[in-house]
């Protein structure tokens, strides 16, 4: 394979991209955003949720593990494809129990922000799962609610590659499969508040819970309130055409 | 079984997993002996992670489950963390978190046993060892479990007892074995009394009938011995992949991609070290093509692998056996051990000097998605069995990252007709796009269920005619996967262009409820989705509380709409095949059988749902308030 870069079009803008870049490295770079949820800068992709799916030259494919190609032709934005992360986005909702108003991870959940920008308005279609499982507070600075979590595995692989500690995995099959901790309990493991997986920026919704500081940042000021999950990676794109 | 000491083998030639004789209660790993074991059995596996399927299988059959301690001790033997073997243990079927019985009786519970006297076999098997299904008996002699299609939809209701096959289960028969193992039977002796007499062959027949109904010229009929791998032997690799190219050979798996093209990918990659797998993960319900395969060709579907490996490249094969197929992996060790013997693995095969290939089964526990290829490879890993991202794919980057090759039983078998007869007598067979002849696994509401072997082309009517199905009024063409056809698709064609199948033929009468056969599957693909992606592992579970809604009665028209559109996120947005054809049973139906659907909607009223009960909805704060409604209760004042 040749190193020289190439281009391809997302939406009819054309944008560059190197050998070895997904579809979502390359148009992070260009200032496009892809819808994610599972995906998340510095962990390897997963390709889980699914809510980074594309047409790539007609095809279904997750734009964070499916390498940018010469004259690819991407569809992102369509009516079609965010009618169907709607739905994934509505999925996740409904597998676990996510109720905004008592959360704390409100505001800067990226669950909650996705589903406003993917403009999940009104009341939901599926039937709610109601997932009843027991929340482990054993760790003196780190609580899990797994009944909040969207298994997108962003603490697995930050635990596992960036922390060296492997202290969350999967285990079951199917409507089964949840992430658990490689013990007992989270307080027989060596897990640290200040592991990179325990980080804010780590777990997308309010699962992993960081005790004593959940409300320090009020309502209203939290990451998402000031405008919609995408803007950070969107704003590279006008500035640029600003320039 | 615990006094028998075990020895210590090679890693090609696995130690036969002993079964239970139910006399002897299973050790439940609370003694000091139990760490020691599972030293030994993962020794026995060179305390290789890749191994840890069959370091689990081996623990899960001397202890009866995976316990927490058993977890600990195998992760630090193979150096892997605990929640790491608890992915793997709590991912497949077979593997237990729980103690099961010394004798664990699984029941197939596939629609076409529900149809054939499921409920009359569980009822005797419940009432005579006196534990309802679920559960294990509180002396931890016996289990009983439901288990989905076990591939003896020919010969419905069929159960595994641990590893032992036992079909045509009648109320009387259920009872009587049910009966004989309380009585300290073994499951063997049943089979036969004189089961360790007999050959591995004998056993595997003993037990299963073929049931080969109509045997075609490619597969069924004559098969000279290896001619095929002896014409290969003096071919290049070149020659042999466009010889297979030439022939028009799809894969007969399912997905029916080029065989052609996956082995000219492997061999032209650079790796020296490559891999043959063979799939015979036969899971999709209704499909028993690999089983009659394995059994009665199972020195084909090795000579095919041989001319595989001898491609592409590769020095190392392997047969991924279902573990539903547990009965047949003496047989197929015995078969590669006359092989080596004959020369025709190992090293120098067929005196051609450098021409080494030798293979090992990996037995699977319970898992259908395994057998999409790259699920495989990770299963082969000792991973949970999801598949895999794509790309890179399997033939460039495969087991362990090496190429590797994955294809069927069945295309294994053609492969090596092709290179003896030739590419030309292959096409003459079939249609256009769809070369060769094809086995079909006929089952459910016909006379003569069994396995047919048949050119491609022939209509759904011409293979009811041969199977004795003129009751039909639906057929499942390709499993739970594939499509659903009425009476008046029955002139459509088996090809590739038109109804592609990997072999399954279902055949449902005109008494048949079609909402509860497509719930059915749809529970089957819940129970059997990996959970890796969001809309399969999540959507079809909403698919399957749908059509229960209209199963129910509780459904309207918008829930045509929803299922559609629910139907197509999942099967667009989903990893693996698995959930790009898991709503197959009900967008078929919904294409093929509408009135089916719109029979049981009621339509809604005054903008309330015809279907919602306020009188049941309020009944609960009634109770809590401990008053009537104001709104809804005429008698309110009362």
């Amino acid at each position: 394979m040749s190193d020289a870069a190439f281009t391809f079009t997302i939406d009819g803008v054309t944008i560059t991209a190197e050998p070895g870049q997904s579809i979502m490295d390359a148009a992070d770079a260009a200032g496009i955003y892809i819808p994610r949820l599972c995906d998340h800068e510095g962990l390897r992709h997963q390709g889980g949720c699914r809510v980074c799916t594309i047409k790539a030259n007609g095809r279904s494919a997750a734009a964070c593990t499916q390498p940018a190609a010469p004259d690819l032709v991407v569809e992102n934005e369509s009516e079609h494809i965010n009618a169907m992360r709607r739905n994934l986005v509505e999925m996740l909702f409904h597998e676990g129990n996510h109720l905004c108003p008592i959360c704390e991870a409100s505001g800067n959940c990226e669950l909650q922000a996705m589903a406003y920008r993917l403009g999940m308005t009104e009341p939901t279609k599926f039937p709610y799962l109601e997932p009843c499982r027991a929340v482990d507070a054993s760790h003196p600075d780190i609580a899990l609610d797994t009944n909040r979590c969207i298994s997108c595995g962003r603490c697995i692989r930050a635990s596992q590659d960036v922390d060296g500690k492997g202290i969350f995995g999967y285990v079951g099959r199917g409507i089964h499969r949840r992430v658990a901790v490689n013990g007992p309990d989270l307080a027989h493991t060596d897990a640290e508040v200040t592991d990179h997986a325990m980080s804010a920026e780590v777990c997308p919704v309010g699962c992993i819970i960081r005790k004593r500081v959940g409300f320090s940042t009020p309502i209203g000021e939290r990451e998402f309130d000031g405008g919609l999950i995408g803007q950070d990676i969107e704003r590279k794109r006008s500035q640029g055409k600003g320039q | 079984m615990e006094a028998l000491p075990e020895a210590h083998h090679g890693l090609m030639n696995d130690p036969k997993i002993p079964s239970g004789n139910g006399l002897t209660p299973p050790d439940r790993g609370s003694n000091g002996g139990a760490d020691g074991a599972i030293v030994e059995i993962c020794t026995r596996f060179g305390n290789d992670k890749h191994r840890m399927l069959d370091i689990l299988l081996a623990v899960q059959d001397r202890f009866r489950w995976i316990s927490p301690e058993a977890m600990e001790t195998i992760a630090e033997q193979t150096g892997q963390s605990r929640i790491q073997v608890e992915g793997v243990a709590s991912f497949y079927h077979f593997l237990s978190q729980e103690p099961k019985g010394a004798i664990t009786i699984r029941i197939c519970d596939d629609i076409v046993d529900r149809y054939t006297g499921l409920a009359d076999a569980v009822a005797a098997f419940e009432e005579e060892l006196g534990i309802a299904m679920g559960t294990t008996s509180a002396d931890g002699r016996f289990s009983l479990d439901y288990t989905p299609c076990i591939g003896m939809c020919d010969q419905a209701p069929a159960a595994m007892v641990n590893g032992v096959i036992f079909t045509r289960l009648t109320k009387q028969k259920a009872r009587s074995i049910a009966a004989a193992l309380r009585e300290g039977a073994s499951p063997e002796e049943l089979i036969s009394p004189q089961f360790e007499a007999l050959s591995p062959y004998e056993r595997a027949t003993a037990s299963v009938d073929n049931n080969i109904l109509h045997a075609g010229e490619v597969l069924l009929g004559p098969v000279p011995q290896d001619a095929g791998l002896e014409k290969a032997a003096v071919l290049r690799s070149e020659q042999i992949i466009a010889t297979v190219e030439a022939s028009g050979l799809r894969g007969c798996g399912g997905a029916g991609f080029t065989s052609g093209a996956k082995w000219r990918f492997a061999a032209a990659e650079a790796d020296p070290q490559k891999y043959v797998f063979c799939n015979a993960d036969e899971g999709e319900p209704g499909t028993f093509k690999d089983r009659v395969l394995l059994t009665e060709r199972a020195d084909l579907v090795i000579e095919g692998m041989t001319i595989a490996a001898r491609a592409i490249g590769a020095k190392e094969g392997l047969i991924y056996l279902r573990g539903e197929y547990a009965y047949l992996r003496d047989h197929l060790e015995d078969v590669l051990a006359k092989r080596r013997a004959r020369g025709l693995l190992g090293s120098d095969i067929l005196d051609k000097p450098g021409f080494d290939f030798d293979i090992r089964i990996q037995m699977g526990a319970g898992a259908y998605i395994c057998g999409e290829e790259g699920a495989l490879i990770s299963s082969c890993e000792g991973l949970p069995g999801e598949p895999k991202t794509r790309p890179p794919f399997p033939v460039n980057r495969g087991y362990l990252g090496h190429p590797t090759v994955v294809n069927n039983v069945e295309t294994f078998c053609h492969a090596a007709r092709i290179l003896d007869q030739g590419a030309q007598w292959f096409q003459s067979m079939g249609t256009e796009g769809s070369n060769g002849t094809k086995l079909f696994s006929i089952s459910g509401d016909c006379r003569n269920p069994g396995i047919y072997e048949l050119p491609y082309g022939m209509s759904v009517r011409d293979v009811l005619t041969l199977a004795g199905g003129s009751d039909a009024a639906a057929v499942l063409v390709g499993g739970p996967s594939g499509t659903m056809v009425g009476r008046d698709s029955f002139e459509r064609l088996l090809s590739f262009d038109d109804l592609a199948t990997a072999g399954a033929i279902v055949v449902f009468s005109g008494e048949r409820n079609i909402l509860e056969i497509v719930e059915y599957y749809l529970g089957f693909f819940v129970h059997e989705s990996c959970g890796y992606c969001t809309p399969c592992r999540v959507g079809n579970v909403f698919l399957q509380k749908t059509i229960q809604k209209f199963r129910e009665g509780n459904a309207d028209s918008s829930d045509v709409a929803y299922l559609r559109d629910l139907a197509s996120t999942i099967i667009e947005t989903s990893r693996c095949g698995l959930g790009m054809t898991s709503p197959n049973p009900i967008l078929s139906t919904l294409e093929n059988f509408p009135l089916v659907y719109s029979a049981t909607t009621k339509e809604n009223e005054g903008g309330m749902k015809a279907t919602f009960d306020i009188q049941a909805a309020i009944s609960g704060a009634r109770t809590i308030a401990k008053r009537r409604s104001y709104i809804f209760d005429k008698d309110f004042t009362q």
